[in-house]
């Protein structure tokens, strides 16, 4: 995905490829800057203004949604595929109560009537845990919780009972003990619709937690993908290692009071090294990482990375 | 040890209004009776979520905002009775950092101005050394000398954490405030400036006052930490205790809900019902009452004071240890 930039255009989401399967919790990790939301919007065709997928394909249970016209995607995303945002106040409407936007997503993908819509939404409104769902449903957005904001959204996103969730930063704007609850309560969805769930975060400890899988980003690009328990045993990626030793761990603080963190910048995007994009804060780098821009290596262990680490030929030759 | 910043009894109420006339027609209890002793030369974590007070507390204890009722003693003198000027003659003493990089440096300076302002508002450096003492504090700081003359857009987001750090120990402060200081940074950013913070503390000999909801931030860099839920603090403790040892079972609750990067540790949560009650108007009793997983008739009839629980422990429940910490299964 590129946005023009004066002449051209400026690369912000670079050969990212992934997959969710069915009732899988797949976390898209990166810091600000790295591509993650803008990926997450993509699946969706939902494009900030002036920006353009150059390449690639996305597919939804075998169909190639790029092929799509306007309308038909409109029947995909509510549909097959909804999405949370990160601040639910923005994302509700202000001045109609919670029942009505609940409602008004029910009816939008399914014949119903008025008052079986409100059914409906007081059945979504119990399914996401919210107490005295009849009452809740005639408050207006600025009457609930942060925590039950969320969860109408979730609610919302669900009335059409989607197969896939993406989910971005859905805990960043609540407390931990509301966290503890909505990674809950997305769990349980999961369990019990078989829903799948693309979980865009920078918070490493929530996938530990929750994810089957992961894809790392940094810079616009895939720097690592393994299966949850591979990524936090046996990151492959200098930037993943570096990430994982940066985050402070509950119960065990650093060793004399200093956290091992990585120097630098995260880079932006009309900056970008020449190179491996990392290679100016990456410990391990070589001569070679500021001229070559490493392509994905496959993993024995299961996922890749991008690191010329892991280029075969290379280590072969070392070993010589 | 003794006493830098000593807080009793402080509460700060804010008036809510209503309709035009905008009559008064109610309180918020926002810090609701706090006892606080900040040790000269000790990192004190302070916890809470969002609502808890911990904000109003940190912008209090520097005056920043006026406390409703109650003594605040920094090296002995009060400073609620002090004037404005008198009270400005102390404010090199007391220094903030906040939590927005962006917002809280003035785009229009250039670094060096933003960081001579207090030098030259204080008084501590004569005109003559303020450009080489703006470049010792960069250097400090971990910038280049060259910062200097550039503006704050021209910075990331922890760079100018890092210019916000240079300013608050510009005037040589004996206290500062650091609310939220790494919340707004990105995950690999967040370490170097937690580690900058722990070593001017030490370095400087300074007492900070580290306010966050990241409880392994907290763990990291505090020495003391307490714990705060609608205004009042309901656990204090050593920072090593509390985290092997939470009595409070608000602190236990908080704990097990804290997400750990480490896949093959399934622990069990404690789900809390329901989220944080209004400071607009709390519950009787004790404030944790209604959420509390061991919650009994006398917590809802009588408030629990915050009484010694051991060395240098303090705690605010009924029934301090009563609530395990959820068993951590398959910790390696």
């Amino acid at each position: 995905m590129a946005f023009p930039a004066g002449q051209g255009w400026l690369p912000v989401v670079r050969d990212v490829s992934f997959e969710v399967r069915p009732g899988e919790f797949l976390g898209l990790v990166g810091e600000s800057g790295s591509g993650k939301t803008l990926t997450g919007l993509a699946v969706l065709r939902l494009l900030p203004a002036g920006a353009r997928i150059t390449g690639g394909t996305i597919e939804l249970e075998g169909r190639d949604l790029g092929s799509l016209s306007e309308s038909e995607m409109r029947e995909v995303r509510g549909a097959r595929v909804a999405m949370v945002f990160q601040e639910p106040m923005t994302a509700l409407n202000p001045v109609f109560t919670v029942g009505f936007q609940i409602a008004e997503a029910v009816r939008a993908h399914r014949r119903l009537s008025r008052r079986e819509a409100r059914e409906a939404a007081a059945e979504l409104l119990e399914m996401v845990a919210i107490p005295a769902a009849e009452q809740r449903l005639r408050d207006y957005p600025h009457q609930l919780s942060g925590g039950q904001r969320q969860r109408v959204m979730l609610a919302i996103a669900l009335a059409s009972r989607p197969r896939l969730l993406i989910a971005d930063e859905p805990t960043t704007a609540v407390d931990v003990t509301v966290q503890a609850q909505l990674l809950d309560l997305l769990e349980r969805l999961r369990d019990e619709l078989g829903l799948a769930v693309l979980l865009i975060t920078h918070d490493l400890a929530v996938v530990a937690e929750t994810c089957d899988r992961v894809v790392v980003l940094y810079a616009g690009q895939v720097v690592e993908e393994a299966t949850v328990e591979r990524l936090f045993a046996a990151p492959a990626h200098p930037y993943t290692r570096g990430l994982l030793g940066a985050v402070p761990r509950l119960g065990r603080p650093a060793p004399r009071g200093r956290l091992p963190a990585i120097p630098g910048q995260v880079p932006d995007p009309w900056r970008l090294p020449p190179g491996c994009p990392f290679h100016p804060r990456c410990p391990e780098a070589m001569e070679e990482c500021g001229r070559r821009e490493p392509p994905f290596y496959p993993l024995a262990a299961g996922g890749g990375a991008r690191c010329l680490l892991h280029d075969e030929a290379r280590r072969a030759e070392e070993g010589r | 040890m003794s006493a830098l910043l000593e807080a009793r009894g402080l509460r700060k109420e804010f008036p809510v209004q209503r309709g035009v006339l905008r009559r008064t027609t109610g309180r918020v209890r926002a810090v609701a009776g706090v006892d606080i002793a900040l040790e000269a030369g000790e990192c004190f974590g302070l916890v809470g979520e969002s609502g808890s007070g911990k904000t109003t507390l940190g912008r209090c204890l520097l005056r920043l905002i006026e406390p409703t009722a109650g003594e605040l003693r920094f090296r002995g003198e009060e400073l609620l009775g002090l004037k404005p000027r008198e009270l400005r003659r102390r404010r090199r003493w007391l220094q903030m950092i906040f939590q927005d990089p962006y917002g809280s440096l003035n785009p229009r300076m250039s670094v060096g101005r933003i960081l001579s302002e207090p030098l030259e508002v204080h008084g501590t450096v004569p005109r003559a050394q303020r450009s080489r003492r703006v470049a010792e504090l960069l250097t400090l700081v971990g910038l280049p000398a060259e910062a200097a003359d550039r503006y704050p857009h021209e910075f990331s987001g922890g760079q100018r954490q890092r210019i916000g750090v240079a300013r608050a120990v510009a005037p040589e402060p004996a206290l500062i405030v650091a609310d939220e200081p790494v919340s707004a940074l990105d995950v690999s950013v967040r370490a170097q400036i937690v580690n900058l913070l722990a070593d001017l503390q030490q370095r400087l000999g300074l007492t900070l006052l580290f306010i966050a909801h990241d409880l392994a931030v907290v763990e990291q860099i505090a020495d003391r930490v307490g714990v705060m839920y609608l205004g009042r603090i309901v656990e204090l403790a050593p920072v090593a205790e509390l985290f092997a040892r939470p009595l409070h079972p608000y602190t236990v609750s908080l704990l097990s809900a804290v997400p750990v990067p480490e896949p093959a540790r399934t622990r069990q949560r404690i789900l809390l019902p329901g989220e944080p009650p209004s400071p607009l108007d709390p519950p009787s009793g004790c404030a944790f009452h209604p959420r509390c997983p061991i919650a009994r008739p006398r917590c809802a009839e009588e408030e629990p004071p915050l009484a010694a629980a051991g060395p240098g422990r303090l705690v605010a429940c009924h029934y301090p240890g009563e609530l395990e910490a959820p068993p951590a299964a398959g910790t390696f």
